[in-house]
């Protein structure tokens, strides 16, 4: 498995912190999903932030803050250094809002914000589409790791593009590459993995399902049956059947 | 002095952003920012707050 920025992820699983039916659901889904990176973000103080981060810390995954619902460079820059001033950390998943229905990233935002952040000592993760010139211009920014959607967040319509995604992992065969958003079903996160994806990072398939813990083990599953397929060099489709069993030999019965 | 904190207009007495979160009982892990700008936590002993002052006090949070 590719380093993030120098570290090695104890597995390919990314899993998000919101929208679970208690804290109790997301301590035990974090747990059975095996997740080894915990996204979380910052929102301004009720009271309940300094509760949800014991448990975060007790949890003993690695964290990612996230700048989920910035629309401008200076609103995630801003965020990103007060999201490494309370989580201490450098990691920072970059998200640069373009459009209200489908969160669909600001590329030329995202960019800008990247370069700025990298010079700032960040390790930017960037929450990116399929495009495989706005890798290009992600990667010269300084980004290592890039994170292409999947799909728009919460939609869990799997993987929209494939065979962008496919040229993505193509084009940038030595980048760690995450697909981030979009995943609803354990068949979409191993499809991501059959094709050679670094990792995953979901969030709403696992939180919002009927048994949100169930569904952190079928992601695990589905992400380590995809990962292993990858790397057992799965056959190509072919149009036309080929007997498995041998024909020599067969008796003569007609 | 009147300013505006998280969003909601109030009456302070503190004179600094430090004094700021004491006064109005903040702890544990946040950051700060007076007119969007970051104020590193360092500096907040430092920095006056200034009477209409627009003061953010985040915290962690779920996210995905």
């Amino acid at each position: 498995m590719k380093e993030f920025y120098g570290t090695r992820l104890p597995n390919p699983l990314m899993l998000g912190t919101a929208q679970y039916p208690s804290p109790a659901i997301l301590e035990q889904a974090f747990r059975d999903s095996g997740a080894g990176v915990a996204t979380v973000s910052l929102r301004r103080e009720s009271g309940a932030g300094q509760t949800f981060w014991q448990m975060i810390r007790d949890l003993g995954v690695l964290v990612l803050p996230n700048t989920a619902g910035c629309h401008t460079v200076k609103e995630a820059v801003t965020t990103a250094h007060m999201a490494h001033e309370v989580f201490d950390t450098t990691w920072i998943k970059l998200e640069l809002i373009g459009h209200t229905d489908s969160l669909q990233p600001d590329v030329f935002q995202l960019v800008e914000a990247a370069r700025i952040l990298t010079e700032d000592g960040f390790h930017v993760f960037p929450y990116t589409t399929d495009d495989l010139i706005v890798g290009e211009r992600l990667l010269a920014a300084g980004c290592e790791v890039l994170m292409p959607w999947g799909a728009p967040i919460g939609s869990g319509r799997g993987l929209n593009n494939e065979y962008a995604l496919r040229s993505m992992r193509a084009e940038f065969l030595d980048v760690p590459l995450v697909i981030d958003a979009g995943i609803g079903l354990p068949s979409h996160a191993a499809r991501a993995m059959e094709l050679g994806f670094d990792a995953v990072l979901l969030n709403t398939a696992v939180a919002r399902a009927g048994d949100p813990v169930m569904m952190a083990k079928a992601m695990k599953l589905a992400i380590e049956a995809g990962q292993l397929a990858h790397q057992a060099d799965p056959i190509e489709a072919r149009d036309m059947a080929e007997p498995s069993t041998p024909v020599i030999g067969k008796a003569f019965l007609s | 002095m009147k300013i505006v904190l998280n969003g909601e207009s109030r009456a302070v007495r503190a004179e600094t952003l430090a004094e700021l979160l004491q006064e109005c009982g903040f702890s544990g892990r946040v950051a700060t920012a007076v007119n969007e700008d970051f104020v590193p936590s360092s500096l907040r002993a430092s920095h006056k707050i200034k009477d209409g002052d627009r003061v953010e006090v985040v915290a962690p949070m779920q996210g995905g």
